[in-house]
């Protein structure tokens, strides 16, 4: 520090220090997923080696092959996004009218609605575990996707309606008044005036509730008993079930990198929506 | 158009919603309250008995109840201290007008997006006994001396779940935190410069009071969340070693589908739900007070 300008001396200095601190902190973030990525790439010799060799040399494709052939694995990644897509489907759809509702209802009745959604998005899910899993062996749905549509689509509900009220409420009273006196439905209004003006809202929501669904995992573990029917979560978590010294990690760490790889594509895309956009308060996680 | 079209109109408007949360949540909760209070045996079939309160007396008897709830309070005091604490921190960190903030702010995020059944199998592998690259790293630092069975002793297990939680959730903290932030106005702070505050004084008297809205509203969802943690201690330690991690919800699954006790499930379940939501009054009666007397 130059005692000529102590001051900008200062100021660099916390830059630097700022700059360490977010090195250390993104390195804490990003290390498991790295390790995971390294361990993909490594051959079987390098993985049990020790001491431990950090770099693949050189990096290897053969794990990434071999998850194709062994378990059903392409088959859990489309269940996820089958189960996922129609669960924020459903879920949106149903969310958007209520939102429109509650962004135009009067203050009272509005705020305990809302605070009663926040109270069931604070459930845990061992809560409804056993009496959804009788309801959906009565409907014999056991290893049907609905088992885990339904469930998602409800569970996600409360954040949805959340993230979809803030901005529909913030829309001008007098576009519903436009639209009412041009004759348009609900329905209608919602559709053509509403949602296109709430799109970012409304694609920050589709992300998020299609994360949470694609990770749910005690749901997909007990509904879903047939391998081929399995998500990606309850597929690779059942893998290591049989003993401890056979796991294939190389491989796991292949089908790991690649069930969390469209999660970490969709979280960079929308970072911007996802901390701007939610940042009213209405989290769940 | 009249009011009450209007109100017509908003119910038929919120009725999907509801009766999708009248199927998937309220339905399932009077099922359990109910089943909580029948005896449930499988001989040649289901064969409920009225329990009354039977099943939660039973409870208080059991040993193995008492040390799940011990683990769970644990590790969720643990774990949800550290994140808040980290979570505060990361936000300040990240806040500010940087280079590169909106990489950095959603790299930062990353871990609470992952799901944690399949980053609890990547932590597994981190801690692993024999080929877990914690042992290495700690061996080369000195630190530890030879391998050392992370996920093999109570003490250790617990601490593993409770760096992988801290891992997986303080971006929560940090998303709660930076949202807080963000409604600071930059006047406030301004003021404080011009007061003379030093950077502690002004964080401590003037940003943290403001943040108690945030910082409660993280708190209370970490802690519900940490207290009904079924993922992680499923996938990484499965309970073990001897039931030292063992959690209320992993506790209330294998009554359900190890035992098949599911009268005995549900009373934990609920039990469970009924400490926990007094808790949260208590603790909201305490920052209720506690705040009327700051006002």
């Amino acid at each position: 520090m130059s005692p000529a300008s102590p001051r900008a001396g200062r100021r660099a200095g916390i830059a630097l220090l700022r700059g360490a601190a977010v090195a250390v902190v993104l390195a804490w973030s990003l290390a498991p997923a790295i390790w995971q990525a390294l361990t993909a790439l490594k051959p079987d010799a390098q993985i049990t080696h020790i001491p431990t060799i950090y770099l693949p040399h050189p990096p290897v494709w053969l794990h990434v092959a071999a998850l194709w052939e062994r378990k059903p694995f392409g088959l859990y990644l489309a269940n996820s996004a089958w189960i996922a897509g129609w669960a924020t489907l459903l879920c949106l759809a149903v969310a958007a009218p209520a939102a429109a509702a509650l962004a135009r209802m009067p203050g009272r009745g509005r705020e305990g609605l809302l605070l009663a959604l926040l109270v069931v998005s604070l459930f845990p899910p061992i809560l409804l575990l056993f009496p959804l899993y009788e309801g959906v062996r009565a409907l014999g749905w056991i290893n049907h996707p609905l088992a885990l549509v339904l469930p998602n689509a409800a569970l996600n509900l409360p954040l949805a309606v959340w993230v979809l009220e803030s901005a529909l409420r913030g829309l001008p009273v007098e576009l519903d008044e436009a639209a009412r006196l041009d004759g348009l439905g609900p329905v209608r209004r919602l559709w053509r005036i509403h949602l296109p003006l709430a799109l970012p809202a409304l694609a920050t929501t589709a992300v998020l509730v299609f994360i949470f669904c694609w990770n749910e995992f005690m749901l997909a573990l007990t509904f879903m008993t047939r391998d081929p029917s399995k998500t990606v979560t309850a597929g690779i978590a059942t893998v290591s079930g049989a003993s401890l010294y056979e796991i294939p990690w190389g491989q796991l760490s292949a089908a790991i990198v690649i069930a969390t790889l469209p999660l970490m594509v969709l979280v960079l895309l929308f970072q911007r929506g996802i901390v701007s956009g939610l940042t009213r308060g209405a989290l769940k996680g | 158009m009249s009011p009450s079209d209007g109100r017509r109109e908003r119910l038929l408007q919120l009725t999907p919603a509801l009766l999708l949360l009248a199927a998937v949540v309220a339905a399932p909760i009077l099922r359990i309250v109910q089943l909580s209070l029948f005896r449930v045996e499988l001989h040649q079939g289901v064969v409920a008995r009225w329990a009354g309160l039977d099943q939660f007396l039973r409870l208080w008897q059991d040993g193995r109840w008492w040390i799940t709830l011990g683990n769970t309070a644990f590790f969720t005091g643990s774990s949800v201290g550290l994140e808040m604490g980290l979570g505060v921190a990361f936000a300040l960190l990240i806040h500010p007008r940087f280079r590169a903030r909106g990489a950095v702010r959603a790299l930062v995020l990353l871990p609470w997006a992952l799901p944690t059944a399949v980053m609890s199998l990547a932590w597994g592998w981190i801690f692993n006994d024999s080929f877990g690259v914690i042992n290495d790293l700690l061996g080369r630092l000195g630190l530890i001396r030879g391998p050392v069975a992370w996920l093999g002793q109570p003490g250790t297990a617990m601490l593993a779940l409770v760096v992988a939680d801290v891992w997986k959730n303080t971006p929560f903290v940090t998303l709660i935190v930076l949202a807080g932030l963000q409604g600071i106005p930059e006047q406030v702070l301004e003021a404080a410069r011009v007061d003379g505050l030093a950077a502690w004084p002004r964080f401590r008297r003037v940003v943290l009071p403001l943040l108690a809205p945030s910082l409660l509203v993280a708190l209370a969802f970490r802690g519900v969340q940490a207290y009904g943690a079924f993922d992680l201690p499923y996938v990484l330690t499965g309970g073990g070693p001897g039931g030292a991690t063992e959690t209320v919800s992993l506790y209330a699954y294998q009554n359900y589908f190890r035992y098949l006790d599911f009268g005995y499930g549900s009373a934990i379940v609920v039990q469970g739900v009924a400490l926990a939501t007094l808790l949260a009054l208590a603790m909201m009666r305490l920052a209720g007070s506690r705040g009327r007397q700051g006002a």
